[in-house]
């Protein structure tokens, strides 16, 4: 197997954008406050975080390569992402060597943009298929 | 207003550790949907050869500026908030964070540079134990719109 693609988030709610401004200390206005979002800052709504875009695609990497297999990850926030999108990784091994693939991902919303696109570096185990 | 580069080198420690909790975990692991048994089951994380629950691997994003902070506040600084995007993140595991460790952050404002109209700070930490065993190592790039112009 060398390349995944999943559905990571179908139609994104407010809530989960909330839960995760808790979860993670990041409570910049931006991401919970409506009017803060749309008549300070001039954003058609509020905007999900990107590390919540980073969690839910690093999901398709530890379900693949196994938690503890996973070296580093990488991601550049390329587009925001809004209430109510669904988003879609796919990940691609594109080498592999002395046991190491390097791993390239990319989330696009149901407009075919990308909001992020990244790299990874996993172990591969005997498991990993 | 471009950000001040006699901050460039500039490293802040936090000053108490960051306890990593199970319930935390299972609080962040919900928020990214993500029902990995590891990262909410101490039996499950144990079982998969765990010495306990699991942090996912976006987890130290929640204290890897804490020691920065101050710093990026500072008026001196020149950050504008308003203005603020996260550009990129990075994360370089040296082992999995597990319940019960106790983390010191270490953030060095690693670089400053101009493109175009836009700043782009980035700020790298080094997270270890409080014994001093390298758990992981972030890079936050932060770009501020407008603040080379």
């Amino acid at each position: 197997m060398t390349q995944v693609t999943r559905v990571v988030v179908t139609d994104l709610k407010r809530t989960q954008i909330v839960m995760y401004a808790g979860a993670s200390g990041d409570y910049n206005p931006l991401h919970t406050d409506e009017p803060y979002a749309t008549e300070i800052a001039g954003n058609p709504t509020v905007m999900a975080h990107g590390m919540l875009t980073m969690g839910l695609a690093g999901r398709v990497l530890t379900d693949w390569f196994g938690h503890e297999n996973i070296l580093r990850y990488r991601a550049r926030f390329k587009a925001p992402v809004w209430p109510g999108d669904t988003l879609t990784v796919t990940a691609n091994v594109t080498s592999m060597a002395e046991g190491r693939a390097e791993i390239a991902l990319v989330a696009v919303n149901a407009a075919g943009t990308a909001v992020l696109t990244g790299t990874a570096t996993a172990l591969v185990t005997g498991e990993t298929e | 207003m471009a950000l001040n580069r006699d901050f460039l080198g500039r490293a802040y420690a936090s000053s108490v550790p960051y306890e990593v909790s199970r319930v935390k975990i299972k609080e962040f692991a919900a928020a990214i949907g993500d029902t990995n048994p590891i990262y909410r089951d101490r039996e499950a994380a144990v079982a998969a050869g765990h010495p306990d629950v699991v942090a996912p691997p976006t987890f130290p994003i929640i204290f890897s500026l804490s020691g920065a902070g101050e710093a990026l506040s500072d008026p001196e600084f020149g950050l504008n908030f308003a203005m603020v995007v996260h550009g990129e993140q990075r994360f370089s595991y040296q082992r999995p964070i597990y319940a019960g460790d106790q983390l010191i952050c270490t953030s060095t404002i690693s670089e400053i540079r101009s493109v175009g109209r836009n700043e782009f700070l980035t700020v790298k930490s080094d997270i270890t134990t409080v014994g001093g065993e390298q758990v992981c190592t972030t890079y936050n790039v932060i770009v501020e719109r407008g603040g080379a112009a």
